[in-house]
C-alpha cells in the first residue's frame, strides 16, 4: 500500500527500500487532480452552453405548456396505449413463430433445418420498415381483394422480423440446457416431445428472459414503423401522434414528450433485463 | 440373494453380440452377457467401455449390431417401444442429473405423473415415502443447487426409484462426490441389494463390489475378459489382464489374491478401498 508519508531520501531503481521510486505525487493526489480538470472541463461545457442558449425561445419550442395541454389525455389513452399493444401482439406471434423456427432449426429432419435457417437468414437481413410494407401492401397485391384486418397486419408485419431473432435467441437457449436434463427425462420413459415441454424448454426459457426482455425493448421502437401501413386517428401510436401534433403545432414539444414516454416503457425494462442477469448469474 | 432364482425364465438384461462404435472407432467389440435377477458390478479401467455397455441397454446410445433384451422386450427392435420399456429400468448417472428447474418433490413426481398417470395425491404420496427410503424426508422443498453431491444423488436414486422400476442401472454413482459423501450413496445402494433389486452397478469402488455384488464383470478395451463371483474376479483373477488392472487399481498396498475375500465383514468398509490385514505391499 502506498503511503503519503513524506520520506525524502532518493531511491533509484536499485534503491533497497520496498517503495518504488518515488513520483513527484503520490497516486492519490494525481487522482484528484485528475478528477479535479475533468469537473472543471463539464462545467465549462454545461456553462457556456447554458449562457449561450435562448432559453426562452428552448423553453417554448420544447416545453411548450400550451401545447401538452393539447397531447393530453390522448397521448397516454391512444398513442401510448397502441404502442404498447402493437408491441405485446408483435411479440407473442414472434415469441411463438420463434419457438417453432428453433425447434425446426434443431430438428433431425432436413428440410425443416433448411427451411428454419432460410427463413432466419431472410428476415435478418431485410429492413424492418419493408417487410412490414410487404405485408401492407405486397399481400394484397398478390391475392387482390384479400386484405388483412389492420391488427393482424401490425402483428405478422413486426413479428416476423422479430421472430428470426427470437428464435436464434432460443434456439441457443435450448442447446444450453445440459444434455444430461434430456438423457435423465427420456430414461424416466418421457418421449421425446414431453421432454422438450416439460424438461428443456422451462430451463431455456429460464436463460433466455433477459435477451428476450431486450427484444422487447428493440419491439417497442419497431412499433413506430407501424405508421406505413396508413393508420386512423383510433390506431397512431406515440411516434405517428407526436408527429402529427409537431406538424399541427409547429412547436418540437411532443417530441420530447412521445420520447419520454418512450423511456418510460423501455429503462423499467432495461433495469429489469440488468436485475435478471445478475440473479442468472448469481444461480449459475 | 442368489444367482439362480425362479423369479422369471427370461434374465432381466440379456445382451448378445453387442457392439458399438463411435464413427471408425469400435468401443463395444461383441460382449455377451446375461444379469438374472442379481447384482452385477461392472468393474475395468477407463475408457473400456463400461458407459457404453450400461447406456446401450437402455438405449440412450443405439448399438451398431447386436440384441438387447430387457425381460421378454427387444430393446435394439426397431418396433420396440422404448418410452415403454424404459420406465421399467431405473437409471442413476455420474453427474446426478436432477432437473434443475424443479423442486425435490417435483423431480419424483413429475415423471410418475406424466408418464406413469399417477395422481398427484399418489405421486407425492410415493415420492415422500422413496425419500425417507433414502433418507432425505423433509427436503421435498429444495432445490438441487441447494443439495450436496450425496444428497443429490440419492435424490436422483429417489426419482428412479419413485417409478417403481424393475432394474436399475448405475454409472459410477459415487465418481463425482467428495469422499466423504461416497459412503451415504453406498449405502442406499447396498440396501437396495439386500431388497433383492436387480441392479447393474459400474463402479470404481472395489470394496463395494466386493460385498455386495453376485456377480462382477471385468471389462477392457471393448469386451468381457473375465465374469464371476467377486471372490474369483477380485479375490483370484485368472486374467493376466484384470491381475494388472486390479494391482494397479488397489495400489500402492496391493491385495495378496491368494487372499480369502468373503471373511470381510459385510458392510464394514463402506466407501473405502478395503485393504487386508495381513496384505503385502509391493506384491
Ligand atoms: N458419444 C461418444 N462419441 C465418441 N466417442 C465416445 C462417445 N462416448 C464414448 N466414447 C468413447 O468410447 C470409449 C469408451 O467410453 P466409455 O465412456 O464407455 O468408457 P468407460 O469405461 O465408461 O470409462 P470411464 O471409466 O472413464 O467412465 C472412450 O474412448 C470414449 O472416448
Ligand atoms: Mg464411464
Amino acid at each position: 500500500m502506498a503511503t503519503t508519508s513524506g520520506t525524502t531520501h532518493p531511491t533509484g531503481p536499485t534503491g533497497e527500500a520496498d517503495d518504488p521510486p518515488k513520483p513527484r505525487m503520490t497516486r492519490r493526489q494525481r487522482a484528484r487532480l485528475s478528477r479535479g480538470i475533468q469537473y472543471a472541463v463539464l462545467v465549462i461545457v454545461v456553462a457556456v452552453i447554458a449562457f449561450r442558449a435562448d432559453w426562452g425561445n428552448l423553453q417554448q419550442a420544447f416545453f411548450n405548456t400550451e401545447v401538452i395541454g393539447r397531447m393530453f389525455p390522448r397521448v397516454l389513452i391512444v398513442a401510448l396505449v397502441n404502442t404498447l399493444l402493437y408491441t405485446a401482439l408483435a411479440f407473442v406471434f414472434g415469441l411463438l413463430l420463434g419457438i417453432v423456427i428453433a425447434l425446426m432449426r434443431l430438428s433431425s429432419v432436413g428440410p425443416y433445418r433448411w427451411l428454419a435457417s432460410a427463413y432466419v437468414e431472410l428476415f435478418r437481413g431485410l429492413p424492418a420498415l419493408l417487410v412490414l410494407f410487404f405485408v401492407a401492401y405486397g399481400i394484397p397485391n398478390a391475392f387482390p381483394g384479400f386484405t388483412l384486418p389492420f391488427l393482424v397486419m401490425v402483428t405478422v408485419g413486426l413479428g416476423l422480423t422479430a421472430a428470426a431473432y427470437m428464435s436464434e435467441t432460443i434456439r441457443a437457449g435450448i442447446q444450453a440446457v445440459p444434455r444430461g436434463q434430456v438423457e435423465a427425462a427420456r430414461t424416466l420413459g418421457m418421449s421425446p416431445a414431453r421432454t422438450m415441454v416439460t424438461i428443456v424448454l422451462p430451463q431455456a426459457f429460464r436463460i433466455v428472459i433477459p435477451p428476450l426482455t431486450n427484444e422487447i425493448i428493440l419491439l417497442t421502437k419497431d412499433s413506430s414503423l407501424v405508421y406505413v401501413l396508413g393508420v386512423t386517428a383510433g390506431q397512431v401510436e406515440l411516434t405517428k401522434f407526436s408527429r402529427d401534433m409537431l406538424n399541427t403545432t409547429v412547436n418540437s414539444t411532443p417530441l420530447l414528450i412521445g420520447g419520454l414516454l418512450y423511456l418510460c416503457i423501455t429503462l423499467p425494462l432495461s433495469q429489469l433485463v440488468r436485475r435478471l442477469e445478475i440473479r442468472h448469474a448469481k444461480a449459475r | 440373494m442368489t444367482g439362480t432364482d425362479t423369479r422369471s425364465a427370461a434374465p432381466a438384461i440379456s445382451i448378445r453380440g453387442l457392439h458399438k462404435s463411435f464413427g471408425p472407432v469400435e468401443v463395444l467389440k461383441g460382449i455377451d452377457l446375461d444379469v438374472p435377477g442379481e447384482v452385477v458390478c461392472v468393474i475395468g479401467p477407463s475408457g473400456s467401455g463400461k458407459s457404453t455397455l450400461l447406456r446401450c441397454v437402455n438405449l440412450l446410445e443405439t448399438p451398431t449390431s447386436g440384441k438387447v433384451f430387457v425381460g421378454r422386450d427387444e430393446m435394439t427392435d426397431p418396433d420396440c417401444d422404448l418410452d415403454r420399456v424404459r420406465r421399467r429400468i431405473g437409471m442413476v448417472f455420474q453427474s446426478f442429473n436432477l432437473f434443475a428447474h424443479l423442486n425435490v418433490l417435483r423431480n419424483l413426481t413429475i415423471a410418475q405423473i406424466k408418464v406413469l398417470r399417477r395422481s398427484r395425491t399418489e405421486a407425492e404420496a410415493i415420492a415422500r415415502r422413496t425419500l425417507d427410503r433414502v433418507g432425505l424426508a423433509g427436503r421435498e422443498t429444495a432445490f438441487p443447487a441447494q443439495l450436496s453431491g450425496g444428497q443429490q444423488q440419492r435424490v436422483a436414486i429417489a426419482r428412479s426409484l419413485a417409478m417403481s422400476p424393475e432394474l436399475m442401472l448405475f454409472d459410477e454413482p459415487t465418481s463425482a462426490l467428495d469422499p466423504e459423501l461416497v459412503g451415504e450413496v453406498l449405502a442406499v445402494m447396498r440396501g437396495l441389494a439386500a431388497e433383492g433389486m436387480t441392479m447393474m452397478v459400474v463402479t470404481h469402488e472395489m470394496a463395494f463390489a466386493r460385498d455386495v455384488a453376485d456377480r462382477v464383470v471385468f471389462m477392457d478395451g471393448g469386451v468381457v475378459v473375465e465374469q464371476g463371483p467377486p471372490e474369483q474376479v477380485i479375490g483370484d483373477p485368472q486374467q493376466e489382464r484384470t491381475r494388472a488392472f486390479l494391482s494397479r487399481v488397489l495400489n500402492p498396498t496391493a491385495v495378496d489374491p491368494a487372499e480369502e475375500v468373503s471373511a470381510t465383514p459385510a458392510g464394514a468398509q463402506i466407501g473405502s478401498l478395503h485393504v487386508e490385514p495381513g496384505a503385502v505391499p509391493g506384491h
